[in-house]
């Protein structure tokens, strides 16, 4: 449905280089990436704002590369919303179809649908200066949508919503999503990707680095730079490999399962946060299996739980509840073992 | 020693009296030196209301008429990155820090039959000096910095964002310029638009050159004191300034309830 093939763009202190990306219609795609890594230029290079410097863009097997914006059937919801704070509600949704040379009860028509479609029917005649964050994105949404484009973008647009609203926006995008609009959103947060992407693009500095299905890139991360984005510290290159067991760091040999099925080698070793156990140095012997020695270096409060900082050599981040951290009272310094079944070591082969 | 905030407002607000006093001063001295009765005399006299109605007439229509490309121009300035714009930028200045008696010079060159400009009119049966035309020509060439620096200041503070928006939803360039672009550079641009006419209405030294007659309220200021004195000058001049400061506060007025709307 759109495709993105080699696509350069400089300015003066940024560039994004050889951007290739593939949608297929009805998909939901993300562009993940940390502040300033060129996610929004492929927004704008996309809706025909900005022109790249080499490179085409294909939409529906048409080369779009340098058709007008106006003409490109593609819509843009911007960070900051860009309602129009001269024209109240009714008149913000009504702005593309006036343009258009709709009717006037056509228009009326169509307003009135998208207002109810997007729970903003009771705003139509408000100024647009008094509406909150989520309201003023439901405009948005409901002005870009007015003229149905085949492909939907939008940039970091829960990024100013509180929690609830944030919930609430997510819900109508997936009802969105589920009516069959193919859909670009721009992002630096991976649990938005989490939540809502089919596939997904990692970006960093002007380039992509990992881009596939979201279940691929998240379940194999090609980088520690991804991994870490995507909200996995435990994330370690391997330097050596023996027999059903890894070495890390060329210090710490983790015991793991074997995959007899494959003969790939092991770039980088995976732990989840929540899939150590903790205990105190006397319960558990540390000759056990896959049981680490650690001193307890950080604790803070997460989205869920608590997470440790335990140094066993290597930097390794555990999350437990609440009632686990008071239950083995466990303090800055303590020692601990942790433990960490060799089900739940993920190799990685990219 | 204690810091007293007080004392440095004290000493500010009685610095910001004595401004107000140096501006209020002259123009309260010479109401209360001119009598009623002269006032109302000179209100009374044809010539005196004729010359007002030009003064008025020709720096509104001025306005008007060069607005139509000054407020492209701002956009272009506040929008576009171009070659020279900072030499463009101070050209706009020139007729502010120029000397008007040179600047009126300078136009009457530009309008003389010699020009294409005086020719054209010629050609058409009248002559630009002398000639009303000729004076919103002059009261625009010194007045124009006004408007053209107010309605850039406008447009640069109109998000490019918004711009971007109205392209994506379909506007063309011209209809995003007069939906978008224009509409919430106004504030700017109407009280660019003021100032314009304000300074035009008021400009004596280019105008003088252009047309002595007919005669403008600056010019019938400076020719009655010229020739008959301070005490002829004082009514026409209070008329003036009374006639200036109504309907300025009345744009004003006008321009505020225009935002608020």
């Amino acid at each position: 449905m759109l495709e993105l093939k080699n696509i350069n763009l400089s300015f003066e202190s940024f560039s994004i280089s050889n951007i290739n990306m593939k949608l297929e219609k009805g998909d939901y795609f993300v562009l993940l990436g940390p502040s300033g890594a060129g996610k929004s230029v492929v927004l704008e290079l996309i809706a025909g704002i900005l022109k790249p410097k080499s490179g085409s863009i294909y939409l529906s097997e048409e080369n779009i590369t340098y058709k007008k914006i106006q003409d490109r059937s593609i819509g843009l919801v911007f960070q900051d919303f860009a309602i129009f704070p001269h024209l109240n509600v009714e008149q913000n949704i009504a702005y593309p179809l006036k343009i258009k040379g709709w009717t006037k009860t056509r228009i009326k028509t169509r307003v009135e649908e998208l207002a109810t479609q997007m729970d903003i029917f009771h705003l139509l005649k408000r100024n647009t200066i008094d509406l909150s964050g989520g309201e003023k994105q439901r405009v948005a949404l409901a002005r870009t949508l007015a003229l149905s484009p085949d492909l939907l973008l939008l940039d970091e647009p829960l990024a100013s919503l509180d929690v609830q609203l944030k919930k609430d926006l997510r819900a109508q995008l997936r009802k969105l999503h589920k009516s069959g609009q193919t859909i670009i959103h721009v992002t630096h947060d991976f649990e938005e990707a989490l939540l809502l992407a089919d596939k997904v693009a990692i970006f960093n500095q002007g380039k992509i680095i990992q881009q596939g299905l979201k279940t691929n890139v998240f379940a194999e991360p090609e980088s520690e730079f991804i991994a870490n984005f995507i909200g996995i510290k435990n994330y370690f290159k391997v330097s050596n490999i023996g027999n059903n067991s890894v070495e890390v760091a060329k210090k710490i040999t983790f015991l793991c399962e074997s995959q007899s099925s494959s003969n790939r080698t092991p770039k980088a070793l995976m732990i989840h946060s929540g899939d150590i156990k903790l205990s105190k140095p006397n319960i558990e012997k540390e000759s056990d299996k896959n049981v680490f020695p650690g001193i307890v270096t950080d604790i803070y409060p997460a989205y869920r739980g608590v997470e440790l900082l335990i140094d066993i050599g290597l930097p390794l981040l555990v999350n437990i509840s609440q009632k686990q951290l008071f239950q083995l009272d466990i303090k800055e310094g303590d020692k601990l073992n942790c433990f960490i079944a060799p089900k739940n070591i993920q190799k990685i082969y990219r | 020693m204690e810091y007293k905030p007080k004392n440095i407002n004290l000493i500010f607000a009685f610095l910001s009296g004595l401004i107000l006093l140096f501006i209020m001063g002259p123009l309260l001295g010479m109401l209360l030196d001119t009598p009623a009765v002269s006032i109302f005399d000179a209100a009374k006299e044809k010539e005196v209301r004729d010359s007002i109605g030009l003064t008025l007439g020709a720096s509104f229509f001025g306005t008007l008429f060069f607005a139509i490309a000054a407020i492209p121009f701002a956009y272009l300035l506040a929008r576009k990155e171009f070659r020279f714009k900072r030499l463009i930028s101070g050209i706009i200045d020139i007729p502010v820090v120029i000397p008007h008696s040179a600047a009126g010079i300078a136009i009457l060159g530009f309008v003389s039959r010699d020009s294409i400009i005086g020719g054209a009119a010629d050609s058409m049966g009248f002559s630009l000096v002398g000639h009303p035309i000729g004076i919103a020509i002059a009261m625009a060439f010194v007045s124009l910095p006004y408007l053209i620096n107010a309605a850039r200041n406008g447009f640069e503070a109109v998000p490019v964002r918004l711009e971007k928006a109205a392209l994506n939803l379909g506007a063309s360039s011209f209809k995003m310029f007069f939906s978008i672009s224009l509409p919430l550079a106004w504030r700017n641009i109407l009280s660019g638009l003021i100032m314009m006419f304000a300074r035009g209405m008021s400009e004596f030294g280019a105008v003088v050159i252009i047309a002595y007659h007919p005669m403008t309220t600056p010019v019938m200021i400076f020719e009655r004191f010229g020739a008959f004195g301070l005490k002829y000058a004082q009514p026409v001049a209070i008329i003036f300034i009374a006639i200036s400061l109504i309907v300025f506060i009345f744009l004003r007025w006008l321009s505020g309830k225009n935002i608020h709307a």
